[in-house]
C-alpha cells in the first residue's frame, strides 16, 4: 500500500496495463518526453519506447481515428485528449466509429478503445479547459462512460478500462489529480467492477449522487449535514453510462431523497437521467421531488466566475435542505 | 488606435488553370498498348490470360451491378450507389492486393469487394436493410463500407501503423472519393501517415462527381497534388485503365512493403450512373460529357486489345458472360432470399457485455411484442 496523488496512481495503472499485456498502446499529444501535460504518462515512452507510447500529430480526429485503425488489427489503444474541450474535433470519430463498429459488425469488430480525458473546472483555466462533455458519450450507445473520484479507483479503474474489450471513455477530475490516497496494486477481478457504483458514506435520510470531482465535495456535505442531524448516504456513480441505476434505487428506497449532483450544465445532463429513472422506479416511495445540483445552462464561465457555476458544498446542503421540506434558497428564511 | 495595413486593392493574380498533367496510361480507349517507362515494368507478368481475367472480373463487377440497380427499381434494395464506369479503377486496384492486406473502403467499392471474395448475399444485406454490414471482415480482408466520407482513411492509417508495429509487410489501403478529399479526416490521415512513414495506400477515385458537386468544387488543382503537402508521393492514373491502375497500385504497395511509406493515388475516372439509385442527374450533369467518357469505356477497351491480339475468343467471351450471368442470378437469389432479421435482434451487440440498462428495455419489448402474438394485427 503506498500513498500518491491521483495522477501517480493513473500513471501506475497505465504501466500496470502495459506490463500485462503487449497490444496496449497510448497515443496523444505531449504524452511521451513531456508525460502529458498532467505528468500522467511520466516516464512510460522512456521505459515502453516510443512505438508503445506515441506523440501524435496534433489532430484529434486523427488521433481517434488511427485508435479505430489499430484496434482493427488487434491493438488495445489507449487515447489521451489532453483537455476536455478538445475532444470535439474526435467527436465524429467517437460518435460515429468507435461507439459503433461493434454492433455495425453484428459483434464481429471490437473496439477496446480507452479515451482518456482530464475533466472539469475549478482550476482557474482559460475557454476550454474546464469542460464536463460526458452527457454527450453518455448518450451515445456503444461506449461506456466512467469517472473516477480516488487514486484508489484512478489506478483500479484505468486499468480494467484498458482490460475491458468494449470502448471506454475515463473521465479523470483534474482539479483532483493532485489529491492523495492510498493505492493498493488490485487484483482486478477482485474489484469492484467498472459498471457499478459504491456507497461511499452510508445514511438514512438523503440520497446525494455524485461522480469525479464532486464525491470529495459531496463526502464533506455528508460530514457538514451530520452536524445538523442529518444522516446522507453519498453515492460514487463512478460508471456514467451504464449507469447503476440499481445500487441508486436500493439507496433510494431507503431514504425516499435524491439529491444528484455534476459540474455539467443542467439541462439533458445525467441528473436529468437519474431523477428520470429513480421517478420511474421509486415514484410512491419519494417523499419529495429529486433535486439536481449542476452547473448552469451557460457555457463554462471565465475563471473569476467559475466559483458561481460550480456546484459547491453550500449549493449541496441547500438541495439537502430542499428535499428534507426545510427553509431553503427557494422558500427563503423567516426566523 | 486601430494599426493595420489594409491592401490598397491592387487586382487579385490571375491563377490559370493549370494544365492537366500526363496521365499514366498503358492501354488507349482504343485499345492500344501505350508504352511506358517506368509503369510498363510493374504489369510485365500480365500476359494476354492475366488481363482476361482482369476483364472476366471488370464483366462480372459491371453485370452485378446492373443486377444491383434493378433489384432496386423491382423494390428488393432500399439503395444502391452503382459503380459503373469504375470497374477497372476498382478491379486493378483490387488485384493488386495480397490476401493479407487489409482494405477499407467507401461504399461504391462493390467491385473491390468482389475481388476480396465477398459473397453474392454480402453484396446486398446493407442495402436491403438487413444489416449494418455485409460480410465479416477478417474473412476477407476487407473493413465494412464506411458512409461517413473520410472517415477510412484514417482508420487505414491506423491499421497500418498497427502492421509496421506487428513487423509484417502488409499493407492497409484506403479507397475515397473525389468529394472525400476535401474531409479533415483524409487530410489528417495522410498527415499521420507521412509522419508515421505508414504503409498505406491512399487510393483516390476521382469520378468527377461528389453528387451533385463538380471536382472543381472540391480542389482547383489535381487532387494528386494534395498529397504532395504532405510529402507524400503521389500519381494521376488513367482510372478507366485496368493496366495503368494496377501498376500504379503495385509501385504503392511496393513502397510500404519496403518501408518507405504511404503512397497516393489518384484514379481519373467517370461516374457513368447516378450517385445512388436515388439520384437524378440530370438535373446537374451535361450528357455531352457523359458521351466522352462513355467513349472512354474501361471494358470496351481491354475488349479491344485482346482481340487485336486474338486472345479473346468467341468461346471464352461466352463463358466470361455466362460466368458473370451466373453471378448476377446467384445475388438476384440470395436478394429474394433474405429473410428479415427477427425484431429483438435490434438489441444485440451493442455492447461486448450488455448493460442492465438494455436488458431490461430488450425484455420490456419483447413481453410488448407478445402481446400482440396470436392476434391477426402482427407481423407477417
Ligand atoms: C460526412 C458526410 N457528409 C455527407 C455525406 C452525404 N454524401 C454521401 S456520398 C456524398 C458524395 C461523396 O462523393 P465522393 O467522395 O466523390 O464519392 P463518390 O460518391 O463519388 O464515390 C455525400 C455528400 C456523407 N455520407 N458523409
Ligand atoms: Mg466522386
Amino acid at each position: 500500500m503506498a500513498t500518491t496523488t491521483m495522477a501517480a496512481a493513473l500513471g501506475s495503472g497505465l504501466r500496470r496495463a502495459m506490463e500485462d499485456d503487449p497490444r496496449v498502446v497510448l497515443l496523444g499529444e505531449d504524452i511521451g518526453r513531456l508525460g502529458g501535460v498532467f505528468r500522467v504518462t511520466d516516464g512510460l515512452q522512456r521505459d515502453f519506447g516510443a512505438d508503445r507510447v506515441m506523440d501524435t500529430p496534433l489532430a484529434e480526429a486523427g488521433i481517434m481515428g488511427v485508435a479505430v485503425g489499430l484496434a482493427y488489427r488487434g491493438f488495445r489503444p489507449v487515447v489521451e485528449i489532453q483537455f476536455d474541450g478538445f475532444v470535439y474535433p474526435a467527436l465524429d470519430q467517437m460518435v460515429t466509429q468507435v461507439g459503433r463498429l461493434h454492433y455495425r459488425t453484428g459483434g464481429t469488430v471490437r473496439m477496446p478503445v480507452t479515451i482518456r480525458i482530464p475533466y472539469g473546472g475549478g482550476i482557474g483555466a482559460v475557454e476550454h479547459h474546464s469542460e464536463s462533455p460526458e452527457a454527450y458519450f453518455a448518450h451515445t450507445p456503444g461506449l461506456r462512460v466512467v469517472s473516477c473520484a480516488t487514486p484508489q479507483d484512478a489506478h483500479t479503474m484505468i486499468r480494467q478500462a484498458i482490460a475491458c474489450d468494449d470502448p471506454v471513455v475515463f473521465f479523470e477530475p483534474k482539479r483532483r489529480y493532485w489529491v492523495k490516497g492510498s493505492v493498493e496494486d488490485e487484483v482486478l477481478d477482485d474489484a469492484l467492477p467498472l459498471d457499478r457504483a459504491r456507497v461511499v458514506v452510508e445514511g438514512t435520510d438523503v440520497t446525494l449522487v455524485a461522480y469525479g470531482p464532486l464525491v470529495v465535495t459531496a463526502r464533506d456535505a455528508a460530514l457538514a449535514a451530520a452536524d445538523d442531524g442529518l444522516s446522507i448516504e453519498v453515492i460514487d456513480l463512478r460508471s456514467l453510462s451504464p449507469l447503476d441505476l440499481d445500487t441508486v434505487e436500493t439507496s433510494v428506497r431507503k431514504t425516499g431523497r435524491l439529491v444528484v449532483t455534476h459540474e455539467a450544465q443542467r439541462s439533458g445532463g445525467l441528473g436529468a437521467e437519474i431523477a428520470a429513472s429513480i421517478t420511474e422506479r421509486c415514484f410512491s416511495l419519494l417523499h419529495a421531488a429529486p433535486v439536481r445540483v449542476t452547473g448552469f445552462d451557460v457555457p463554462y464561465p471565465p475563471a473569476k466566475l467559475e466559483e458561481h457555476f460550480l456546484p459547491d458544498l453550500d449549493r449541496l446542503l441547500d438541495a439537502v435542505d430542499q428535499v428534507m421540506g426545510r427553509q431553503h434558497s427557494l422558500t427563503g428564511w423567516s426566523a | 488606435m486601430l494599426r493595420s495595413d489594409v491592401s490598397d486593392g491592387r487586382a487579385l493574380p490571375t491563377t490559370e488553370e493549370p494544365p492537366d498533367p500526363e496521365l499514366v496510361q498503358l492501354l488507349a480507349p482504343d485499345g492500344t498498348r501505350r508504352a511506358d517507362p517506368v509503369y510498363d515494368a510493374w504489369v510485365e507478368d500480365v500476359d494476354a490470360e492475366r488481363l482476361l481475367s482482369l476483364y472476366e472480373d471488370m464483366v462480372v463487377a459491371r453485370r452485378f451491378d446492373v443486377e444491383a440497380v434493378a433489384l432496386q427499381r423491382q423494390g428488393q434494395l432500399g439503395l444502391w450507389p452503382p459503380l459503373l464506369g469504375q470497374e477497372a479503377a476498382q478491379i486493378g486496384s483490387a488485384r493488386a492486393l495480397r490476401p493479407d492486406d487489409f482494405v477499407f473502403t467507401s461504399y461504391r467499392e462493390n467491385g473491390v469487394a468482389y475481388c476480396r471474395g465477398a459473397a453474392p448475399v454480402d453484396l446486398v444485406r446493407v442495402w436491403r436493410g438487413n444489416a449494418l454490414a455485409g460480410w465479416d471482415p477478417w474473412a476477407i480482408g476487407m473493413a465494412t463500407p464506411q458512409v461517413m466520407i473520410g472517415a477510412q482513411t484514417l482508420h487505414a492509417t491506423g491499421y497500418a501503423l498497427g502492421c509496421a508495429k506487428d513487423g509484417v509487410d502488409s499493407v492497409a489501403v484506403a479507397y475515397f472519393g473525389d468529394g472525400a478529399t476535401s474531409k479533415g479526416d483524409v487530410h489528417e490521415a495522410m498527415v499521420f501517415a507521412s509522419s508515421f512513414a505508414a504503409p498505406v495506400v491512399f487510393f483516390c477515385q476521382n469520378n468527377q462527381w461528389a453528387i451533385s458537386e463538380p471536382v472543381g468544387l472540391q480542389s482547383r488543382h489535381p487532387l494528386a497534388d494534395r498529397a504532395l503537402g504532405y510529402g507524400i508521393p503521389s500519381v494521376r492514373v488513367d482510372g478507366n485503365d485496368v493496366l495503368a491502375v494496377m501498376a500504379a497500385t503495385r509501385v504503392a504497395l511496393d513502397r510500404a512493403r519496403r518501408g518507405e511509406g504511404p503512397s497516393f493515388i489518384e484514379a481519373v475516372t467517370y461516374r457513368m450512373g447516378p450517385h445512388t439509385t436515388s439520384d437524378d442527374p440530370t438535373r446537374y450533369a451535361d450528357p455531352e460529357v457523359r458521351e466522352q467518357w462513355a467513349a472512354q469505356d474501361p471494358i470496351v477497351r481491354v475488349e479491344q486489345h485482346l482481340h487485336t491480339r486474338g486472345a479473346l475468343s468467341e468461346d471464352r467471351a461466352q463463358e466470361v458472360k455466362e460466368h458473370a450471368e451466373a453471378f448476377a442470378m446467384e445475388l438476384r437469389d440470395a436478394t429474394y432470399g433474405m429473410t428479415a432479421p427477427e425484431p429483438l435482434t435490434v438489441f444485440d451487440h451493442v455492447l461486448v457485455q450488455p448493460s442492465a440498462e438494455l436488458e431490461r428495455q430488450r425484455s420490456q419489448y419483447a413481453a410488448y411484442l407478445a402481446m400482440f402474438e396470436g392476434t391477426s394485427g402482427g407481423d407477417e
